[in-house]
């Protein structure tokens, strides 16, 4: 046969679009698989996480990915770390609105993932995950929006301060504080060593807000929290009570100099940086902090003088104060996802797995057993204070959702720079929620 | 005179033009049609581009504007004007209030201080002595390089006992030194040194293009009339670059009104939230993409793009109007 010229670029043209349809229909149109044709059709699934922390988690998920293409030949997982920030505020939301997104990606829980949900963007996994949610502790519940499961952590811990072993002998203190009392005394103690007794990162707003979540949680029931985050009440007077002492405590003027323009995370001046080069003495930050100073020290290790205690209890505070504030991390799959993504999300929590990550020291992992992979004194003990928490509150500016969580930061903030009070914090909560 | 020389021959004869084109040429219906041809084949690739990519996004920007919108699917919770004039709308919001005293202390501090010191700089740069190329080089330097960078190298200056506190320490005043990034009442004026620092070499630049535009008769035949350097600067380089400066005027004026990169990186998250050093555009990233309100980040967008664009319409018509008008009607004297 004979082919001219013109119908040979037809024929072309009609193999390109096979070729495009096909390689589309592998990507996003296999919603519709049943369970047995699972691992039948080859499928690539695109993983996108965040690339915060240290390395050694980043060479893991790869590795991960690796290990389940090995273990399913059908299925490539292709991964992609980005910064957080870039991740969550720009890359996500825009792949979810172009109708192309990742299979697997990053998923904050809370007010974030109902969003997510409310604009039919996520997966319903509630009956596949079952048996991995069961082997969890309750941190899968932050994934869950009207009792649907729509995404599984992979980390949860608590907050806790994080202070220099060695300044804290030097100032002659001999056991962490307990209080709030014992750690104002410290804190007197401490400014005689000419280090900043407490870093806080104010510049990035959210580490500095941290602080009065925690004298929410002190000073607030359950049920005060529970009221707010669900039904938008911030009537109840422990969360004023929170501002005061977060005031009181601002005025003993216990942070570094310029903490609005310190930062969290970044280079050697952040806050993570100053107590990591031995600055300050102390922070209050999430259990990815050691994972931060890694990369902000010289020899980009863990500081051997790194000691953890919980957030102190608050005197005369009404709430439980073995309440501690958490959070975590977890994945989510898009709707249109091919069920392998499932597997792949199963296959994050399993033990092997969430044993693997815990041992790269990047958190705290969620699945029962798995705690045996730290290898992380640090993590150790933050894991076991996960473990015997009376409750764990989930992150507050997480809990009432971003627009209501921003517009507390900022009121947080400006009692920080002196500007503000504990009725503005209340009163930004009540009026946050307009826009 | 040949025959092919047609323009020499009709200029000689004018009055035996033909009145019709030639029999064997393109009729009058054709040519039209090919003069359209011709303007959509040139014009519509930037019509296309030009709409897709700047009218579209403008059209959508003021419709999202008008909604309460997360960002996730399709806007559908309508809200009218209330992201503009709402009771919490961006014109009752104090912090977008600030961000628009911020624009206007650095449009006016732009115009005030880089404007006398790019002339002073290029009067001096104009004259012929000894390294001057060098000269010229280095107050360019800061212009070429690039704002994120700028703001990072002014942070690590400026930080808490850093270069400048240092340096300023062992001056003796060391008593002055406060939070340049921190202190909510100095952080803007900070962001002014740095823009200023940035942006006089571009005035620089441009005056000294004005510069070397002027003819040198002009100052030749004032300093014949004995007029004294200054005089000659005063009466006629200063008047003759009045065009340049206008321009000049123009540029800063829409750069100042959406200032982004210094300030987004050389002052926190935090310093801006209350609003000691937010601009206009940091305050819609901030909320739009941070806060994912992006219904209200577009109404600040619009917002932005109306106070630009009227300053713009205004400033063209009032004063760029005369470097526009002039040759045209200078064009229109030569005709008659």
């Amino acid at each position: 046969m004979r082919i001219t010229r013109r119908s040979g670029a037809a024929l072309a043209l009609v193999a390109t679009t096979v070729l495009v349809a096909s390689g589309c229909s592998s990507g996003s149109n296999n919603s519709g698989t049943s369970t047995s044709d699972l691992y039948k059709n080859p499928v690539t699934l695109t993983w996108w996480t965040n690339a915060n922390t240290a390395g050694p988690v980043q060479t893991y998920w790869q590795k991960v990915a690796d290990d389940f293409h090995k273990l399913h030949p059908t299925v490539t997982v292709k991964w992609t770390g980005t910064e957080t920030n870039d991740l969550q505020r720009n890359k996500i939301p825009a792949a979810l609105l172009s109708g192309n997104p990742p299979a697997v990606f990053q998923s904050w829980g809370g007010g974030e993932i109902a969003d997510q949900v409310k604009a039919g963007y996520l997966k319903d996994i509630t009956a596949e995950t079952k048996d991995v949610v069961a082997n969890m502790g309750p941190s899968a519940k932050i994934w869950q929006v009207d009792g649907k499961q729509y995404g599984l952590p992979y980390d949860f811990g608590v907050e806790g301060i994080f202070y220099n072993k060695d300044l804290f002998t030097k100032a002659g203190i001999t056991a962490p504080p307990t209080t709030m009392d014992e750690l104002n005394a410290d804190i007197t103690k401490l400014k005689g060593q000419n280090v900043a007794p407490v870093a806080v990162g104010a510049g990035d707003k959210w580490p500095a807000a941290h602080w009065w979540y925690n004298f929410a949680v002190h000073e607030c029931s359950s049920n005060a929290i529970t009221n707010a985050a669900t039904k938008q009440d911030f009537n109840d007077p422990c969360f004023l009570k929170a501002g005061d002492d977060l005031k009181s405590f601002v005025a003993t003027k216990p942070f570094q100099a310029d903490f609005l323009a310190t930062n969290g995370q970044q280079g050697a001046n952040s806050s993570a940086g100053l107590l990591a080069n031995g600055k300050a003495a102390m922070e209050l930050m999430g259990a990815w902090d050691p994972g931060t100073m890694q990369t902000l020290t010289p020899d980009q290790k863990e500081p051997s003088f790194l000691g953890w205690f919980p957030f102190p209890s608050v005197p005369g505070a009404s709430g439980n104060q073995s309440t501690l504030m958490g959070g975590g991390d977890g994945f989510a799959c898009a709707k249109n996802a091919p069920a392998e993504c499932v597997e792949f999300l199963k296959y994050l929590d399993s033990p092997e797995v969430e044993q693997g990550f815990a041992a790269t020291g990047g958190g705290i992992p969620v699945t029962k057993g798995a705690e045996a992979g730290l290898t992380d004194p640090l993590l150790q003990t933050i894991a076991k204070a996960t473990a015997s928490a009376g409750s764990v509150e989930l992150w507050l500016d997480t809990q009432f959702g971003s627009t209501a969580g921003t517009a507390m930061n900022d009121a947080i903030v400006a009692i920080f720079a002196g500007s503000g009070n504990s009725q503005g914090v209340v009163d930004a909560l009540k009026k946050a929620t307009s826009r | 005179v040949t025959t092919t020389d047609r323009s020499v021959r009709l200029a000689g004869r004018a009055h035996a033009r033909p009145a019709r084109p030639p029999l064997d040429g393109p009729s009058s219906a054709a040519r039209t049609r090919r003069k359209w041809y011709e303007i959509i084949g040139l014009t519509g690739p930037a019509v296309i581009v030009f709409t897709v990519f700047v009218l579209a996004p403008m059209a959508f920007a003021v419709y999202y504007s008008l909604y309460k919108w997360s960002g996730y699917g399709w806007p559908t919770d309508f809200r009218g004007l209330d992201n503009y004039i709402g009771p919490y709308g961006a014109f009752r919001d104090p912090v977008f209030l600030d961000g628009l005293r911020n624009n206007a202390i650095i449009l006016v501090g732009s115009l005030l201080v880089q404007g006398p010191l790019a002339l002073g700089i290029a009067l001096l740069l104009n004259r012929k002595f000894r390294g001057r190329s060098v000269f010229r080089l280095l107050t360019f330097v800061p212009y070429v390089i690039a704002p994120v960078t700028v703001g990072i190298m002014w942070q690590l200056i400026l930080l808490r006992n850093g270069t400048l506190d240092s340096l300023m320490g062992s001056v003796g005043l060391g008593g002055l030194v406060t939070g340049w990034l921190a202190n909510t009442n100095v952080v803007i004026w900070t962001m002014l040194f740095i823009l200023t620092w940035q942006y006089t070499g571009f005035a620089l630049i441009l005056f000294l293009a004005g510069l070397a535009n002027i003819p040198g008769e002009l100052m030749e035949a004032a300093s014949i009339d004995g007029a004294s350097w200054w005089q000659t600067q005063r009466h006629v380089t200063i008047p003759m670059l009045g065009s340049t400066i206008r321009i000049w005027i123009f540029l800063s004026m829409i750069g100042s009104l959406q200032v982004f990169d210094v300030i987004w990186v050389a002052s926190s998250q935090a310093v801006r939230s209350l609003g000691a050093s937010n601009s206009m555009a940091t305050y819609m990233v901030d909320h739009g993409f941070t806060e994912r309100e992006w219904g209200y980040g577009n109404a600040v967008a619009v917002i932005l793009f109306a106070i630009s664009f009227v300053a713009a319409v205004i400033f063209q018509r009032f004063v760029l109007s005369r470097d526009i008008d002039r040759p045209i009607a200078a064009r229109r004297r030569v005709k008659n």
